[in-house]
């Protein structure tokens, strides 16, 4: 049976098409200001993929901040296509958590994929993906650099500033003061994942805990996370499309 | 006075308020958060005319509120507070 | 930032002096200096008149601009240094008043000085700077009773206004009157006072075709509503009055008034001076205590 996943997310859409329970083809665009574009596009790119057309899907599930842009689809809540997502790739999760362009989001999972409490930083860039994007604009580097940076330092320099805004301008200060871009890089790094630990926190530290979303191809926060929580954190591969797998993976089964 | 410690953003609002004319500086609230939130001071900075010491809020983490206090409160059910527990003059309130 | 930016914040650097106090006569001279990231003021009381102040930037060394205000308010007038019984310093660099003889907090000093400045009627003072909000209620003695300051968030600050001044080409001069000029009705706030959110929220609505009036004035709504929001946890009860770089904002501050729905007490001295004229002020009380500089 062939079932379809669409997360429309604040910054990307992805689609993934799974057949039987495995991966058949992935397809991700940009969301900008037309949602209904983007998913079509997204589907599109997902379906060719695959080598299917568009009718040979069977169900649908969609997922996201524009869930209800998607035209058809059964909708799945983000918490549930998380802890449904971070599952299927890790059966044993205990913890899933997925730190989003706008939103940084924590599931407590139990042995089954359900969802059964979850915690949600909401509304403020400090405590999401905006949060790294712009101090990747005021070191002048890219995002997947900025990664990289970070595991080639060692010291611990805390960032003072807990607004987006704010902190810009202190990494502003660093680089003045002639701090090294790979220490720079690492105190970002440490000043999101304190945050996104504590949110954590707030349903509790369960292993395994798994990290899904773009983040998760960023090396350094899974390296300060770990450092935070004192585990393991667990990424499955193309971590961006782990929320639209959860989506058709509760399309599949409805 | 009431002394207001923490922030507002986006997501809502977050503060600790002392009540400074409640407190007399016994420091059971420095002992009992985890989060190592409080310090006693021996003159109130906001009252240079009060005599003697205050509880207040670190400065370095009032900027932090939110993610600080999240070790005492969970989603779900939420125990007592270990700060507004011990302290016996009730000058501690949390405004979320 | 580039350079022009400066110019957006550029004001008359002043100082002034009674010319008719004799401060000879005086028990106690104390003075109060005012570190801010942007600007810094020294005030000289004689027993708890202003003798002297001066207003003039910070720059980018807090340490010589304590020095530096102390001068220009000293300048021309026959009072030398060593006159002055006790030193008090505040504000954002206040721990950089190098020969201050301690340091109180802008709270603390600036309800001092606004009920010096403003009269002792006042017992709210709303402070909106370049990069904190603070709310204080106080009695009519100039003593705190309640305060709150905000300096993790940018929303409501100058600075987020900058970058909103900065997406929509408006120079902080102009939003004020600008954010009044569209037709029909108010539009509705920007639905996220996170500025970054803001900013990303403006660009779409742009996009659909409202003009940079029109989300001007949707975004200082949003920032009235967000500065009346704290404001409001203290209570704003009258007199109330209004200081910071903020205060000239009338796009913001109109919106902001209306809520309120109170009018703004005036005065004839320099608002930016509140901060060093209460500093100046506790420096006297704590003498007449007995707690003075040992001599």
């Amino acid at each position: 049976m062939i079932a379809a996943g669409i997360d429309c997310g604040a910054k990307n859409t992805k689609t993934v098409i799974m057949k039987d329970g495995k991966i058949m083809g992935k397809g991700i665009v940009f969301t900008g200001f037309d949602q209904e574009s983007a998913i079509n596009g997204s589907l599109d790119a997902a379906l060719k993929d695959a080598g299917i057309t568009k009718d040979a899907v069977e169900k649908w599930g969609g997922t996201g901040s524009g869930k209800k842009s998607i035209q058809g689809a059964t909708e799945v809540n983000d918490i549930k296509a998380m802890a449904k997502g971070g599952s299927y790739f890790f059966p044993k999760t205990r913890t899933v958590a997925d730190v989003g362009a706008e939103e940084g989001r924590a599931v407590k999972v139990d042995e089954n994929g359900n969802a059964v409490d979850f915690a949600i930083n909401e509304k403020c860039a400090a405590g999401a993906g905006a949060f790294v994007e712009a101090m990747a604009r005021a070191l002048e580097v890219t995002i997947e650099e900025m990664g990289s940076l970070c595991l080639q330092s060692d010291k611990t320099i805390p960032i003072n500033a807990q607004c987006v805004i704010f902190a810009e301008s202190e990494v502003v200060g660093l680089i003045h003061a002639k701090t090294s871009k790979p220490d720079i890089s690492r105190a970002i790094h440490d000043a999101i994942a304190s945050r996104v630990v504590s949110m954590i926190r707030r349903i509790g530290v369960n292993e395994d805990i798994v990290l899904m979303g773009g983040v998760g191809y960023n090396p350094g926060f899974k390296d300060a996370m770990a450092r935070e929580l004192g585990v393991t954190v667990y990424v499955p591969e193309r971590p961006e499309f782990s929320m639209a797998v959860g989506a058709a993976v509760v399309a599949a089964g409805a | 006075m009431l002394a207001n410690y923490g922030y507002s953003d986006g997501s809502g609002s977050y503060f600790i308020t002392i009540d400074t004319d409640k407190c007399d500086g016994c420091g059971d609230c420095v002992d009992a958060c985890p989060a190592k939130l409080f310090e006693v001071l021996d003159e109130d900075p906001n009252d240079p005319m009060r005599d003697g010491p205050v509880a207040v809020i670190e400065a370095e983490m009032k900027k932090k509120m939110k993610y600080a206090c999240n070790l005492c409160k969970p989603q779900g059910d939420r125990p007592a507070l270990p700060c507004v527990e011990a302290c016996k003059a009730g000058a501690i309130s949390h405004s979320w | 930032m580039p350079e022009e930016k400066e110019e957006l914040w550029r004001w008359t650097e002043s100082n002034w002096k009674d010319p008719d106090l004799k401060w000879q006569d005086a028990k106690f001279i104390t003075v109060g200096i005012d570190v801010g990231s942007v600007s810094s003021q020294a005030c000289i009381m004689a027993d708890g008149q202003i003798f002297a102040y001066a207003n003039m930037r910070t720059g980018s060394d807090s340490p010589n601009s304590a020095r530096n205000a102390l001068n220009y308010a000293l300048e021309g007038a026959d009072m030398a240094e060593d006159k002055i019984d006790y030193c008090i310093g505040t504000g954002y660099g206040r721990v950089n008043v190098p020969f201050a003889d301690r340091s109180i907090t802008e709270i603390a000093c600036h309800a001092r000085g606004a009920n010096f400045i403003y009269g002792n009627q006042i017992r709210t003072v709303l402070d909106v700077g370049g990069q904190d909000i603070k709310a204080i209620r106080c009695d009519d003695k100039g003593r705190v009773t309640n305060f709150l300051m905000n300096d993790k968030c940018a929303a409501g600050t100058g600075r987020g206004m900058e970058v909103f001044s900065d997406l929509l080409g408006v120079s902080i001069n102009e939003v004020g009157d600008r954010s009044f000029q569209f037709k029909g009705e108010e539009p509705e706030a920007v639905s996220s006072t996170c500025v970054v959110y803001a900013k990303s929220e403006a660009t779409g609505l742009l996009r659909k075709g409202w003009t940079t009036e029109e989300v001007l004035a949707s975004y200082c709504k949003a920032m009235a509503e967000r500065i009346y929001s704290l404001v409001e946890r203290v209570g704003v009860v009258p007199e109330f009055c209004i200081t910071g770089g903020m205060a000239k904002n009338r796009g913001v501050i109109d919106r902001l008034m209306s809520k309120i729905g109170l009018d703004a007490a005036k005065t004839k001295w320099d608002t930016q001076i509140a901060g060093a004229a209460g500093a100046a002020l506790f420096g006297y009380a704590l003498c007449r205590k007995g707690k003075g500089r040992k001599k």
